[in-house]
């Protein structure tokens, strides 16, 4: 990138979690972007404090002893913006947030197959969790839909319906309940809308919901046509409208989203963005991943050649809805992860005492074993969950199994806080089960969303700063989709090095293995398979003389199949996991 | 860094705001002394509607039914009252098949509003009301001991309070509930089973302190029509030695058991609070702290889980915790002189 297309602005970048608030800075060293240091404090949405600016501040004077300069005012109630002469302050802000209680939504659409599902996936790329729903197949008499809404108090309406210059008789029939309810409720509590479906029908929902709803937004028709979805212009408006309702339950935002003139969003949305700059920048025949698994959810971002999709699941999230896992999947498939023997009650008991304490960490081996376990588990259920509306279309091996991705990004406290990135890429494997080869990446500072917001500002900065190194890359990772006995041969492997010289493996079913290939260096890899098993280019076909990236675990051989088959026996399995854990220097 | 903190005190000054959840009356005045039972606000809502379609059922438009509709809003019907009568030789009549009050009218259509539910706020504490809030409720001072706990079942009583605990670990089983503890608020301990919770039922009594409960227990503790309130967490944690000392202290006083639903955005807690005579005012608690040597704290995750401790340093920088993790600790020494490293953020003060 030529130096002379980057203004010398510094950039804060302040995401605020539900349980950690950090500021990062990004600043033009030696003529390019690169991230600078973060601090962090807790979040103060929550009583006591009730203020999210608060936290935020306190992140910033984290920042500021580490950078030894002032960013905020002697008072410390302002930034210090735009930066001064003595070096004090800095030139633009942006803001991302995940913290605050799950926005309930009520989903309306026309058609369940068509127009509803594609608002039901709008609605999944914010952080709300789906009430109720309406569509023509609903037999609920209106009274009873009017009562259901009443009851849930829904914080927004998602409408789509019709395709342009289709029905209109059908959804306004659909909107009478959500009008009648919206009447009935307080004023301060009425829902705010967004309204993504036939173009021509504006005027009229102005007219039907437009004096009932808290504020009222539309977007393109999310369903223009029976066969086409287009949901990317309607992501950014709801995630405008996300902030309007956060606003409002959050003292402080406010006072952040002036300092940053408006440049706050929703984290996963600003990860989501991320994802699709990427993929156009990078523009790989593969999917681009991001998974993002921490307090208030769990974010899949995935990028395709013509589609992206951003799935936001806060009932997969490891704070205080974590209790809600139990509503989706049972405490013995949350103890397959375990490598240690721990009954059932105590996951139970784990589960409750950490929604009490969603910023509590694992300070011993079993507690950390069992939040092990449960973030597999939870991310494991969001991927099979996203797997459902990843286009038909991308590039695979086999049906039902993960698109083949290159590069994986990996974020959230519970995949970079791990004190080994073998421990971050087990639980990445086990969950997300990748196939083929990728690279996969650990976001240790949590940069992706606060790129993804600088973005819009600046489209240099998340480039420079993602090659800078401010990622940490674990490696190259393979892994073939095969069925084989355990312990059978399914692929021999040589990586030659920058150096010339060689390394070796041959990789058995069950078995993880890895060579090394240190961070920065390439290697040259070759693999022959054995029969049936795909990497990527085909049953029985391997690959000669291809450049593969290293990282902190070199490059990784998954031979353990997809999808991944634990044994069924408990003792057997847990040893199992605490080889793959060693193999991995996971401990 | 800011440490929260949990309440534990022998004597205070607590404010507490009691509001509805809409607008409705408040039935008490400034300065009126309260008890913790006594309603301070109450309001209306309604559970059910019935939406008539006048137009469709007389066939005509719906703007020919806005003309032959009768009722307006806020109109209240009785059974069987007249909504609408069409027009002909033989017209055909609307009628209200339920009893109800009118809320929308338009579009040919009629809303009713029916099977109209009273909404009570009661005080929570005894005290006396220092402000009304609007049509929405009041603010409540007073004084005397306080324990706050991490879960309650949303139900308010008072009584006396009877100590069936004969340490922190004890565990509340049915054999230890008899009749002599009728309208009682037992200090009870662990809860483990369902048939503890059904002998305090068809007592009944009046309230239940439990230091913790089985997370398989929650539905049940929640259809207790008496307040049932967690000091602790959940699964088997005994009752921390501040809260024990306290409770069991007072044991055969009166108490205010306000097991409200934990809401950590709007700060609502359960909590006990005893009342206690006072010459003058005592100060009130901080909500937040920092973390300092000296300052009582309970664990809020292993290893000592729900121990009380005192800081002895803080350590600087990150600490290697034996989990692996790495993150701002202390040295925290327990009530039984053991000295164990916990991460701030696994860290309350009590206070």
């Amino acid at each position: 990138m030529p130096t002379s297309l980057v203004t010398s602005n510094s950039l804060l970048a302040i995401d605020v979690g539900a349980a950690n608030t950090r500021a990062v800075l990004f600043d033009v060293i030696e003529g390019e972007y690169r991230f600078v240091a973060s601090g962090v404090a807790p979040s103060t949405a929550e009583a006591p404090v009730k203020d999210v600016s608060e936290g935020a501040r306190n992140a910033i004077e984290a920042l500021q002893n580490i950078l030894k300069k002032p960013l905020l005012e002697t008072s410390a109630r302002s930034l210090i913006m735009p930066s001064q002469p003595d070096g004090s302050g800095v030139d633009s802000l942006v803001v991302t947030i995940s913290a605050g209680p799950s926005i309930r939504a009520l989903v309306v659409g026309l058609l369940k197959d068509v127009s509803f599902d594609s608002a039901r996936r709008l609605t999944e790329s914010t952080y709300a969790r789906i009430m109720d729903t309406l569509h023509l197949g609903d037999q609920r008499k209106p009274e009873q839909q009017i009562d259901s809404i009443l009851r849930i108090r829904p914080d927004m309406v998602i409408i789509a319906g019709g395709t342009d210059g289709g029905a209109s008789r059908s959804v306004q029939k659909l909107l009478e309940p959500i009008g009648l309810a919206s009447y009935l409720m307080p004023e301060e509590k009425r829902p705010a809308v967004l309204y993504a479906g036939n173009d021509k029908l504006a005027d009229e929902i102005k007219t039907l919901v437009g004096s009932l709803a808290s504020t009222l937004h539309f977007s393109p028709n999310i369903r223009p046509s029976l066969e086409t979805e287009d949901i990317d212009p309607a992501e950014l408006e709801l995630a405008q409208m996300t902030m309007t309702i956060r606003k409002k339950q959050l003292k402080g935002l406010d006072v952040l989203d002036l300092w940053a003139g408006g440049h706050t969003l929703p984290t996963a949305y600003a990860t989501g963005r991320m994802v699709r700059f990427l993929s156009k920048v990078y523009g790989s025949p593969k999917g681009l991943l991001s998974v993002d698994l921490g307090s208030s959810s769990a974010v899949i971002a995935a990028g395709f050649q013509n589609k992206s999709v951003l799935k936001t699941f806060p009932h997969f999230g490891l704070g205080e809805n974590i209790t809600s896992l139990l509503n989706y999947t049972t405490i013995d498939d949350i103890l397959r992860w375990s490598s240690l023997d721990i009954p059932p009650s105590v996951i139970q008991n784990y589960l409750y005492q950490k929604a009490l304490y969603p910023s509590a960490i694992s300070a011993t081996k079993e507690d950390f074993a069992i939040s092990q376990a449960v973030a597999k588990q939870a991310l494991f259920l969001a991927m099979q969950a996203a797997l459902h509306d990843f286009p038909k279309d991308a590039a695979s091996i086999k049906p039902n199994l993960a698109p083949l991705f290159d590069p994986i990004i990996a974020g959230g406290s519970a995949l970079s806080d791990a004190s080994r990135p073998g421990q971050s890429l087990l639980l990445l494997l086990d969950s997300v089960q990748p196939v083929g080869i990728s690279t996969v990446i650990l976001d240790q500072n949590n940069l992706m969303p606060m790129l993804g917001a600088a973005a819009s500002q600046n489209n240099i900065l998340p480039v420079q700063v993602l090659e800078s190194g401010a990622f940490l890359s674990v490696g190259t990772v393979i892994s073939p989709v095969v069925s084989a006995r355990y312990g059978q041969t399914i692929l021999k492997a040589k990586v030659v090095y920058e150096s010339g010289t060689e390394a070796k493996v041959d990789l058995k079913y069950g078995f993880l293995e890895t060579l090394p290939l240190a961070s920065g260096e390439t290697g040259k890899i070759t693999i022959q398979v054995s029969r049936g098993v795909d990497i990527g280019f085909g049953p029985g076909r391997g690959v000669k003389g291809l450049t593969i990236t290293g990282g902190a675990l070199g490059v990784v051989f998954d031979g353990r199949g997809r999808p991944l088959d634990l044994p069924s026996d408990p003792v057997r399995r847990r040893e199992l996991i605490k080889k793959w854990n060693w193999t991995l220097g996971g401990g | 860094m800011l440490a929260p903190v949990h309440h534990i005190i022998g004597l205070t000054t607590i404010v507490r705001e009691r509001v509805l959840p809409i607008s409705g009356n408040v039935l008490v005045r400034v300065q009126q002394k309260v008890s913790a039972t006594e309603i301070i606000a109450e309001t209306r809502w309604s559970r059910e509607h019935i939406l008539i379609d006048v137009a469709q059922i007389l066939k005509v438009s719906p703007a020919a039914a806005d003309r032959l509709i009768k009722c307006k809003m806020d109109d209240k019907l009785t059974a069987n009252a007249e909504i609408a009568v069409g027009r002909g030789l033989f017209p055909r009549t609307v009628r209200a098949q339920h009893e109800g009050r009118v809320v929308a009218v338009g579009g040919g259509q009629v809303l009713l509003e029916v099977g109209e539910a009273k909404m009570e706020l009661r005080a929570g504490i005894p005290g006396t009301v220092t402000q009304i809030i609007g049509k929405h409720g009041v603010v409540i001072q007073t004084s005397g001991g306080l324990v706050q706990g991490v879960w309650g079942n949303g139900r308010i009583d008072a009584g006396l309070m009877v100590n069936l605990m004969e340490g922190p670990e004890t565990v509340l089983v049915p054999e230890r509930v008899d009749v002599s503890l009728r309208g009682s608020i037992i200090l009870g301990g662990m809860v483990k089973n369902v048939e503890t919770l059904q002998a305090l039922a068809e007592l009944p009594a009046r309230g239940l302190i439990a230091s913790s409960i089985l997370p398989s227990l929650l539905p049940k503790a929640r259809e207790m029509r008496f307040p049932v309130l967690v000091t602790d967490g959940f699964g088997e944690i005994p009752m921390n030695s501040a809260a024990y000392k306290l409770l069991s202290t007072n044991s055969k006083r009166e108490v205010a058991l306000n097991a409200e639903i934990f809401d950590r955005y709007s700060g609502s807690r359960p909590e006990i609070f005893i009342p206690l005579p006072t010459s003058s005012e005592p100060p009130m608690p901080n909500d937040v702290e920092t973390f300092v040597p000296g300052l009582q704290v309970r664990l809020r995750r292993p290893p000592a889980m729900g121990k009380i401790g005192s800081i002895v340093s803080i350590k600087p920088g990150l600490t290697v915790l034996p989990s692996g993790l790495r993150a701002q600790a202390a040295e925290v020494k327990l009530e039984n002189n053991e000295t164990v490293i916990v991460p701030l953020v696994n860290l309350e003060v009590v206070g």
